[in-house]
């Protein structure tokens, strides 16, 4: 097999812990309350179109997004509006979100709920992109970036291949995993689908080799796809961030400040795949998403199959309950994943798992002064000199933060897991990134 | 259940920390250390002893009485500086000048700069630069190795070292390398002529020869090295470059002429080289943090080296090298910076 | 030997020389006017250089205030916070003007979100920073409009006016605040605002910048401000209003009557430095422990704060002198 594809520079090898790998995807009760926030998504938040009081149904459009980059909110549960409020979200902050009273399950009547599998596509390019916009489709990787959006090249730019990311290489996290390995078929008829949105004919489907049976698997069934093509990467993280995948697979650099479609590629995960595939091909709204519950110290680390607006709470009861000795309850994978606040928090569009960590697992070591091991600058993807940034945040020098390109960070988190002083290099660099963020704002708009 | 805690990603941290990477280095010096004691016996125990425990006691007192800040003698930093200057000194070095060299390193090289991570120069090596200008003829009387469990002769006997011989003798109007080499060279010690012979290359590779307490064995050294890359905690680029530079430095100069420059090989194995490429050069705090930094900072060393070795004064340079190119090492950092990913070329 | 020292005198002479006329030329061709008054005025102002102004330092705002003075004749919407009064009359007299004179400032700290008021609902671990922590979550007390406690106002305050409280993990502002607006602009949260020193030191205002509804705000501390309006009603001079379920006590308009001390069910209004008054009728249950804590953490630990600054008061013109007991 020679040597896997991988990106330079940098990265690391955290344990992979995947410990809900082989739980064959189980669906959750839908839940008796359901807080459906409008912001699921990067940009600007959908607009309600529901009132106190009414009847909704699974599908049903409450809320619609109305600028450029924002996304259709549709209700994932049917029942009874009880409020339009504010509810604590994975961000920390009390959001605005539509809080429904559960009343049976009724779907809306243009949903295909049948289990038939539909690999003709008949849409145009145009239909296509509509549909998703319509469906609220968003990236399903975390970021929750408009997948509408992503699918309009700009003028002047042209995609020359698809990429589909299956790498999952966060620790701990399974769903994508097991998505792909019971939903096959619809992930590369979803795949055709994009190629089709965006009118290229060659994809690339990324897996890293911790998941061979994944592998073997869509490369069987990729043989009756024309231009899907699989391929094995070697196990690093953050090989599933865009520009890595896209340097690992294309080996192109896409420029600093710059869209992957500079380079010709666009990016969608396995998941927004299949959401798209069930937008177009069963006219399903995006409402329930496959969210892994796991941690070391969680009875029954799996997979489930939950509808937006479900409180992890329930997820939690699911697999088991709340351990003692939780620590931290995280949303998402230990690198990137937002630290909660709340066990009330919905599970949103880019909730991708909850991770459960044990008391002495949350806490963060003694800092120490840096001993200039150079481990961050190695295993930075983005070429970027970490302790640097962090002492010029530190002694408030912008000017320097922002010549040394705090702006390319991609926040993988690489530089403070390997940090041997126990560094808080990625805080002061997100705050460098916020204050430097506000400088270029103000400069620009002079 | 307890509260939850908040703090922003990554959440999980490698297993790696500070001290782990401080014991690897002093784990690394042991097979040297064996070496010495078992060429200099226990001359060589006392001066190790005296060297730690005075570089400890320093550190101690220092942020216990000066700084009044936390006490981190038990992260092994300064375990390592006390280690090094034991290595760069000869074992028969009066236990007050090693106290004295302790003070400096770490007092001066180390603490003043404000502790581990701050200093700009190799403690040890400002211990050892400062003990060889103040303290010149204890610091260069190199006892003749004298194996442990062999019936050799007194303690007393000193000679040079095969790279002191060497350039002293180059001096000689009418020396020749190869002349030196079969003849040794003679001088006059209490009154009787000694002939010397510069040591064999299995010699040299084993460590029986005159120097310092850690120097003198590159087998040692060397397995001490494989096993810090092997642990990741150097990485290849500053040996290969120092190494690199070396050889290709002192070969064109062999090239050029071979009966007044000695070749590569014994440049590499001959003095501190070893000792400085591996464990010196590759301190974290004092090197360069990108790759291409670390093999300029060791081309510069290597070169430095050489010169200082056959053009300077002193026999040996190593020291005085990678003390240079400490100081280069911000201008270093500033000029080569890692290749950012998805750099523009700017017009 | 006399041939050398004559040489080495006279080299040395014509290199000085030659080096006296270049730098004489270069001098007069590069020579820049530069008003005296510039230098005059610098030298009046505080030299803190701390920016309150909203100039880059002293030396910008002489140079403002003169290039005003001699365009303008005014002295227009230049004030030195720190200076105060007594120099911003001086600097008004070296260049020939007059100034109003300005109500000194103090800066104010809106929020009573403390350990007891505000318990700890999940802990923060990470950089020391309100700006970072801001951006993370919404508080550990679970209040996102409250204070953080990380210190950003302490580190940027140069003239040692706010320090943490230990017991409450807020930030206290003492008498050396000269209201240069440092804390101001540091605070992610705009808890800090700043206002009218007040006669005596006497001030009221809200102490919370929390705009959620009553119930939530509630939830997460003890003395929030629920925006009930009660205030508003009792308020004779219209110094009240309320705005996104929070009070906003007008400085400009507030007589400091107290009336709305007395009525806030949830003791978010403070008063401070007012002598004490008689015992107040009992209130609801539930609302006498916050009572109890407000009468000791506002007068007491103000007052206390006082009694020892009042040893130590900064020797710097202008401050801390309406504040008298």
């Amino acid at each position: 097999m020679g040597s896997l594809k991988t990106f330079k520079p940098g990265g690391v090898h955290p344990a992979e812990n995947k410990l809900s790998k082989d739980r064959q995807i189980e669906i959750l009760p839908i839940p008796k309350v359901a807080y459906i926030p409008f912001s699921q998504h990067l940009g600007a938040p959908a607009k309600v179109l529901v009132n106190r009081g009414d009847q909704v149904k699974a599908g049903q459009l409450i809320a619609k997004g109305e600028a450029f980059i924002s996304a259709n909110i549709h209700s994932s549960v049917s029942g009874k509006v009880k409020k339009i409020d504010n509810v604590i979200d994975t961000s920390g902050y009390r959001k605005s979100a539509v809080v429904i009273d559960v009343e049976g399950d009724e779907w809306e009547d243009t949903i295909d709920r049948s289990d038939e599998i539909k690999k003709d596509i008949t849409l145009s390019q145009k239909e296509i992109i509509d549909k998703i916009n319509a469906m609220g489709v968003v990236g399903l990787g975390g970021a929750a970036f408009p997948s509408h959006v992503k699918l309009m090249v700009p003028d002047g730019k042209k995609a020359e291949v698809l990429i589909i990311n299956g790498v999952e290489c966060e620790p701990y996290l399974t769903s994508d995993h097991m998505l792909m390995m019971e939903k096959g078929e619809q992930i590369l008829t979803g795949t055709k689908i994009l190629m089709r949105a965006l009118g290229v004919a060659k994809a690339m489907i990324g897996i890293e080799n911790n998941k061979p049976d994944v592998i073997e698997y869509l490369t069987e069934l990729a043989k009756d796809y024309e231009g899907i093509e699989v391929y094995a990467l070697k196990v690093k993280y953050p090989q599933g961030a865009e520009k890595q995948l896209i340097k690992a697979l294309t080996n192109r650099e896409v420029p600093s400040g710059k869209l992957p479609v500079e380079v010709g590629a666009v990016v969608n995960n396995a998941g927004t795949a299949y959401a798209v595939y069930e937008a177009v091909q069963k006219n399903k709204p995006l409402f329930e998403r496959v969210v892994t519950i796991t941690g070391k110290s969680v009875k029954n680390p799996s997979n489930w199959l939950v509808r937006i607006g479900t409180p992890i709470s329930d997820l939690i009861e699911a697999a088991g309950g709340l351990p003692e000795d939780t620590g931290k309850v995280i949303g998402g994978g230990p690198m990137m994943g937002k630290a909660l606040t709340s066990l009330d928090v919905p599970v949103v569009k880019g909730t991708s798992g909850i991770l459960i960590m044990k008391e002495e697992e949350s806490d963060r070591e003694i800092i120490k002064n840096c001993i200039r091991c150079s481990k961050c600058v190695s295993v930075c993807p983005m070429g970027l000199e970490p302790y640097l940034i962090e002492k010029t945040v530190m002694i408030e020098d912008y000017e320097r933060t922002e010549a040394e390109r705090v702006m390319d960070c991609i926040e993988c988190g690489s530089c403070q897991y390997t940090c041997p002083a126990n560094r808080q290099l990625l805080d002061y660099i997100r705050l460098g990134k916020n204050i430097v963020g506000q400088i270029i704002r103000t400069r620009s708009k002079k | 259940m307890n509260i939850l805690r908040v703090s922003g990603s990554p959440h999980v941290h490698t297993d790696n920390s500070v001290n782990k990477i401080m014991y690897g280095v002093i784990y690394a010096m042991i097979p040297a250390a064996l070496v010495s004691i078992y060429f200099f016996g226990l001359s060589a125990v006392r001066v190790l002893l005296i060297s730690v425990v005075a570089c400890l006691l320093v550190e101690y007192l220092i942020q216990k009485y000066l700084l009044k800040s936390e006490i981190s003698i038990t992260d092994g930093s300064a375990i390592i500086t006390g280690v090094l200057l034991a290595f760069n000194v000869p074992c028969n070095l009066p236990w007050w000048i090693i106290i004295i060299g302790a003070i400096v390193a770490i007092g001066i090289g180390k603490m003043s700069f404000g502790g581990l991570g701050k200093n700009i120069f190799n403690p040890a090596l400002v211990g050892r630069v400062f003990l060889l200008i103040s303290f010149p003829v204890q610091m260069t009387s190199w006892p003749v190795p004298k194996p442990l469990f062999t019936k050799a002769v007194t303690d007393a006997i000193t000679g040079p070292t095969p790279l002191g011989a060497l350039k002293g003798e180059l001096y000689k109007e009418g020396a020749t390398i190869q002349k030196v080499m079969q003849d040794g060279i003679t001088y006059i010690q209490d009154g009787v002529e000694v002939t010397y012979r510069i040591p064999s290359y299995v010699d040299q590779l084993l460590g029986n020869m005159g120097g310092s307490l850690g120097e003198i064995s590159a087998i040692a050294l060397l397995i001490g090295a494989i096993y810090m890359l092997f642990r990741k905690i150097i990485t290849w680029h500053i040996p290969a470059g120092y190494l690199g530079s070396a050889i290709i430095f002192s070969g064109i100069l062999w090239l050029a002429d071979p009966s007044y420059f000695i070749d590569p090989l014994f440049h590499l194995i001959t003095g501190g080289m070893m000792l400085g490429v591996f464990f010196m050069a590759t301190d974290m705090v004092t090197s360069p943090m990108s790759a291409k930094g670390q093999l300029i900072f060791g081309a510069g060393a290597g070169i430095l080296t050489i010169l200082i070795r056959v053009f300077g004064a002193y026999p040996e340079g190593v020291s005085f090298a990678i003390l240079i190119m400490n100081a280069f090492v911000p201008l270093i950092d500033r000029g080569f910076k890692p290749k950012r990913f998805g750099e523009t070329v700017k017009n | 030997m006399n041939d050398v020292v004559i040489f080495a005198v006279a080299s040395l002479g014509a290199i000085g020389l030659i080096a006296a006329v270049i730098l004489y030329f270069v001098a007069r061709k590069f020579k820049v006017y530069e008003d005296p008054k510039i230098d005059e005025v610098e030298e009046s102002l505080p030299s803190a250089n701390c920016g309150g102004c909203g100039f880059a330092g002293c030396r910008a705002f002489a140079e403002a205030a003169v290039n005003q003075g001699n365009q303008k004749g005014n002295l227009e919407g230049l004030n030195c916070p720190v200076g105060g009064n007594d120099v911003m009359a001086e600097v008004a007299k070296i260049l020939g003007l007059e100034v109003e004179e300005q109500e000194p400032l103090i800066a104010v700290v809106r929020c009573n979100g403390s350990f007891t008021n505000s318990p700890k609902k999940v802990a923060y671990e990470g950089a020391n920073s309100c700006a970072f922590a801001h951006s993370l979550f919404g508080g550990e007390g679970g209040c996102p409009f409250g204070c953080l406690g990380l210190r950003d106002c302490v580190v940027v305050c140069n003239f040692d006016a706010i320090h943490m409280n230990p017991e409450t993990g807020l930030p206290e502002v003492n008498d050396k605040c000269v209201a240069c607006g440092a804390c101001v602009e540091a605070c992610p949260r705009d808890i800090i605002e700043l206002r009218p020193k007040g006669k005596k030191g006497r001030r009221i205002f809200v102490s919370c910048m929390n705009e959620e509804k009553g119930g939530i705000a509630r939830k997460n501390c003890k003395v929030a401000c629920i925006g009930c309006g009660k205030c508003e009603k009792v308020c004779e001079f219209d110094a009240i209003t309320i705005k996104n379920n929070l009070s906003y006590i007008d400085p400009a308009k507030c007589r400091l009557c107290r009336k709305c001390v007395e009525v806030c069910p949830t003791n978010a209004i403070w008063e401070l430095n007012f002598p004490p008054r008689k015992p107040k009728p009992i209130k609801p249950a539930e609302s006498e422990k916050p009572t109890e804590k407000k009468e000791t953490v506002t007068k007491e630990t103000v007052l206390d704060a006082k009694a020892k600054d009042k040893d130590n008061r900064p020797e710097k013109p202008g401050t801390g002198e309406e504040s008298g007991e």
